[in-house]
């Protein structure tokens, strides 16, 4: 059973750590294709797996969000990740256990799955 | 789509679109009366008249990415399959509303799916605008208002990973609390 109180010990917890995350340029971003074609393909189970793993793995660095059509509906679904000083990453027909390896390999280990990438699958 | 959720996602996205800080869903479920409804308003940008009597129509789009619409032909479609029937009302600069109804046991009927992992996933891409979920069954119902829980959180986002778990469970739990029997 999930109450109210659970949810303020959450609070407490968060509130009791220095740092939580923040939203500097150092950021990692991740970005998750969420229009109807993105949906249709599953995008759903990958942006939960992503926010999930980021969340297990405490990764405060990275930023999980969500954009319209990326325009490329045949490769969907689509997770875009945006580093400081380097080329954004584009990673097509993820599903949620791509996902987490990708959190694995590509954010927390800093290795690209070039094999899943835009430029691999075209 | 393969579940409803999916459909109300994707709808419940257009409302973010168009800039909406107040988005209410509604799933009304009755046995008794052998019917599903969808309901979701929002108070975004709206549309004009013209725009709307061809918004059903999946060549109407302001998307600039792909020319043709298919978010709102798409649950029509899902909801005519199932003996049921679409509408949607708009008034420019006051928002949206949609209703699609569907015959609960039309073996066309999509299955309504995962409504919490829905909802979730709208609260991680906009969590300073509140939405309102309701299910309905004969049994009861269930609400879930964000704006209650950023309430209780103190500046702390709802975006934040270790929150939307708990909204999700909160709401698959207050689901089963109400459901009779699987559907
Ligand atoms: N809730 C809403 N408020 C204001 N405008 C809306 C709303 N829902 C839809 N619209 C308008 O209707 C158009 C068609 O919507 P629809 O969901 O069918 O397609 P789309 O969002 O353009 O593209 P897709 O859903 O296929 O990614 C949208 O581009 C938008 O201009
Ligand atoms: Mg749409």
């Amino acid at each position: 059973m999930k109450t109210i109180e659970d949810l303020q010990k959450i609070r407490e917890e968060m509130q009791s750590k220095i740092s939580l995350r923040k939203d500097d340029g150092d950021s990692i971003r991740v970005v998750v294709g969420m229009a109807t074609c993105g949906i249709a393909a599953g995008a759903r189970p990958v942006l939960e797996a992503l926010v999930d793993e980021v969340g297990r793995r405490q990764l405060k660095n990275v930023i999980v969000t969500q954009t319209g059509c990326i325009g490329v509906c045949r490769l969907e679904p689509i997770v875009e990740v945006f580093e400081k000083d380097k080329e954004k990453v584009t990673y097509v027909k993820m599903d949620p256990e791509m996902a987490r390896t990708l959190v694995s390999e590509h954010l927390v280990n800093g290795r690209v799955v070039q094999a899943w990438t835009i430029g691999a699958s075209e | 789509m393969k579940e409803l959720s999916l459909n109300v996602l994707d709808l419940a996205q257009n409302s973010l679109s168009a800039g909406a800080r107040h988005i209410t869903i509604e799933i009304c479920e009755s046995e008794e009366k052998d019917s599903l409804h969808i309901r979701i308003v929002d108070d975004g940008a709206g549309m004009d008249p013209d725009f709307l009597k061809r918004v059903t129509d999946p060549f109407v789009t302001t998307r600039t990415t792909r020319p043709v619409g298919m978010g709102i032909p798409l649950i029509k479609m899902a909801a005519e399959m199932a003996d049921g029937q679409f509408s949607i009302q708009s008034r420019k600069g006051e928002g949206t509303e949609l209703n699609a109804s569907f015959r609960l046991s039309h073996v066309d009927r999509m299955p309504i799916g995962d409504i919490a992992g829905t909802v979730t996933t709208l609260i991680q891409g906009a969590p300073e605008v509140d939405f309102i979920y309701i299910r309905r069954t004969d049994s009861g119902s269930f609400e879930f208002d964000t704006g209650q829980i950023r309430g209780l959180m103190e500046g702390i986002s709802l975006r934040e990973p270790e929150v939307l778990g708990w909204i999700r469970e909160y709401i698959a739990q207050g689901e089963a609390g109400v459901m009779a029997q699987e559907v």
